[in-house]
């Protein structure tokens, strides 16, 4: 099959574009342009393998999860284990790509929102590496519900900024890093942590995250010698979902298939299933699904997992459910915290709020396939920081 | 095109008058009260009103006009009662109304059946911030179609071929940004972009109006020495966040929109 997106214009079918302030467009422009020559710039491309390998520690290992799949009895297992990444999680193979940029065009300043905390640690580290000036937007009820985080990045040197306007959350903190970037556009550069935003940035993020799937298609290949027949992942902004989805596109014998956020349910007003449940629109600088009313004003997002609490979807995966290439379903929070305890217990892997998300749904498909199938889903992230949210859920006083 | 904004600067133009353009947001503080200021702001001297479009998300504002749009939403606002608001108006005020806000209500709406709607209400034009020209496609021929215009925003940090591409394409005024920033963040320093506003003008096939930062008396006789027109928002949305439902709201407007045409007329 052919597949090529975004379209000169940064569009994926009728998603994506440039949807900003003319304050900020000619900084997007030459993004754009800077990002074209770099994509085929060997040496920085040299030099993005170089700080993967050297400093993340990738490639990162395929493992195949014998005691899930013999409990499940069905499919076999492998996890992507983003979670062995310095940092924690798939976020930091962004972070050095788009820093390596701005180096590139001469900036010593970055910012970046962040949810969890993950992308903003992830920025905060690659700016203590290079030297950067950082500064971090955060919602206030994020900033309570991951104050490790918080703490990390304050040690690593970044400025966080606690975000009150809106619901506090990461489409408010996103709001306030474009406030800031729209101030200071002429010396600092916007790190994005989520295929989402204005053109180039889901197009950039999806390629750096690539080396997601791109490494678990080899790895996978060496185990198997085959393709995995469904690959899983879950989707907030949906980066690691993109970079593990992408190298497969083109692969139509693989089932791609994203898990959302249910939160208490679809049915409820308490959950973030952007593309389950919401309906195209456009925020942040890109046309996607959103979570809106009939206004078109944007609604709160819930989930227990503070990456996956976004009430928007990144613009090709918006495209990628339309064209009906990738099939995007939802977990609720329950389903997520049972996955959580299942994952620890039968494999000895904490895996992210985020992450477990992907592995409830792989514990509701694996028993309905067969064992020669092979199910491909990415444990995104580490758990270690959600411990106390999962304490609370579970009643338990730290 | 809206003759009613072409009338306004010619008229403007032979008086040797420079356009005064307040922003509100309707809705602020309810939609009842957003009808009497548009009055009170005609009869103050203002010459054209941009009327904001409540939006959850508006990011291109500072917190004042962040708050005016919170508090539109939490009374109701939509912009279905935005557009019923605008045709009661206009029974008894011929003023240039532009809407003003971001895409997604719009979109949402339905381009076209916005389009339709806003024209038969008696909108003129249409300014959405977070719609640059190249996106701007998509609505374009719809809003040509229904005989409004689209403002163009163009910002200190556009280059001077986009600058002159973008405006010569004009349609209605041109919004200059006078800074890079939110709304109502910092105050204007209007010697810092006369050379940028008089180049502007020397290509526009339009007045050129600017925004952001002008507060008082004094920016605004600064800007209108050589732009066509100036724009306050957030320092009006204060006096509205102020007063509220109040009796005085009408009053306080009134004085401060009438200071600033004096000082205008005055330039």
């Amino acid at each position: 099959m052919s597949y090529q997106y975004p379209d000169e214009r940064g569009h994926f079918g009728q998603y994506g574009g440039r949807y900003v302030a003319e304050t900020l467009m000619p900084a997007l422009l030459e993004l754009e342009q800077a990002y074209a020559e770099v994509r085929e710039d060997p040496a920085f491309q040299e030099e993005f393998r170089y700080y993967l390998k050297h400093y993340v520690g990738r490639p990162s290992p395929l493992y195949y999860a014998r005691r899930l799949s013999e409990e499940l009895g069905g499919a076999k297992i492998y996890l992507k284990r983003e979670d062995l990444n310095h940092t924690g999680a798939h976020k930091v193979n962004n972070t050095v790509g788009q820093i390596l940029l701005a180096r590139r065009m001469g900036n010593n300043r970055v910012i970046a929102e962040t949810g969890a905390g993950q992308h903003g640690v992830a920025t905060a580290t690659v700016a203590a590496l290079f030297g950067m000036e950082c500064d971090i937007f955060m919602g206030k009820e994020d900033i309570r519900r991951q104050a490790l985080n918080v703490f990390r990045m304050k040690l690593l040197g970044a400025r966080v900024h606690e975000v009150t306007s809106g619901t506090a959350t990461l489409k408010d903190a996103m709001n306030d890093a474009l406030r800031y970037w729209v101030t200071h556009v002429r010396d600092t550069f916007y790190v994005i942590g989520t295929v989402a935003g204005p053109h180039p940035y889901p197009m950039l993020v999806r390629d750096f995250q690539s080396v997601i799937g791109e490494e678990a298609k080899a790895q996978l290949h060496e185990a198997e010698g085959r393709l995995p027949d469904i690959a899983v992942a879950c989707i907030g902004g949906g980066s690691n979902a993109m970079g593990l989805f992408y190298p497969f596109v083109k692969d139509a014998g693989v089932r791609l298939r994203g898990v959302e956020a249910a939160g208490l349910g679809v049915d409820t007003d308490k959950h973030a299933a952007s593309i389950s449940a919401g309906l195209p629109g456009v925020l942040h600088g890109n046309k996607t699904y959103l979570l809106q009313d009939a206004d078109g004003q944007i609604q709160h997002a819930h989930s227990i997992s503070a990456g996956l609490d976004y009430p928007g979807v990144g613009p090709e995966h918006a495209h990628l459910n339309d064209i009906e290439r990738a099939e995007y379903v939802s977990i609720t929070d329950q389903e997520a915290l049972d996955a959580f305890q299942t994952l620890t217990r039968i494999e000895g892997i904490i895996p992210a709020l985020e992450s477990a998300h992907a592995i409830a749904d792989v514990m509701r498909l694996a028993p309905t396939l067969d064992k020669d199938k092979i199910i491909l889903v990415c444990l995104s992230g580490r758990g270690d920081k959600d411990i106390h949210t999962v304490a609370d859920a579970l009643g338990v006083e730290l | 095109m809206s003759s009613r904004i072409e009338n306004t600067f010619a008229a403007l133009q032979q008086r040797g008058e420079k356009a005064l353009i307040p922003f509100i947001t309707a809705g602020d503080p309810n939609l009842a009260v957003t009808a009497d200021l548009i009055l009170t702001l005609e009869r103050g001297g203002a010459d054209l009103i941009e009327l904001g479009i409540p939006f959850s998300d508006p990011m291109a504002d500072g917190p004042t006009i962040q708050a005016a749009s919170e508090r539109a939403l939490a009374g109701g606002t939509t912009l279905e009662k935005v557009l019923a608001l605008v045709a009661e108006v206009r029974k008894t005020s011929q003023i240039p109304l532009v809407l003003m806000g971001y895409y997604n209500p719009v979109f949402r709406y339905g381009v076209e059946r916005f389009a339709k709607a806003a024209s038969a209400a008696g909108v003129d034009a249409l300014l959405l911030v977070d719609l640059p020209p190249e996106e701007a496609g998509e609505i374009s021929a719809v809003m040509d179609e229904a005989g409004l215009a689209l403002i163009t925003l163009l910002a200190p940090t556009t280059p001077p071929e986009r600058m002159q591409k973008l405006a010569a394409a004009a349609q209605g005024y041109l919004y200059y940004v006078s800074m890079t920033g939110v709304t109502g963040a910092q105050k204007i320093t209007p010697e810092s972009i006369r050379d940028a506003v008089e180049e502007l003008k020397s290509y526009s096939a339009v007045p050129v109006g600017v925004g952001f930062g002008i507060s008082t008396v004094d920016d605004a006789r600064a800007v209108a020495a050589f732009a066509d027109g100036v724009v306050v928002g957030s320092a009006l949305v204060k006096i509205i966040e102020q007063y509220g439902t109040a009796p005085e709201l009408q009053a306080q407007v009134e004085k401060f929109i009438s200071a600033l045409k004096q000082g205008l007329v005055a330039a």
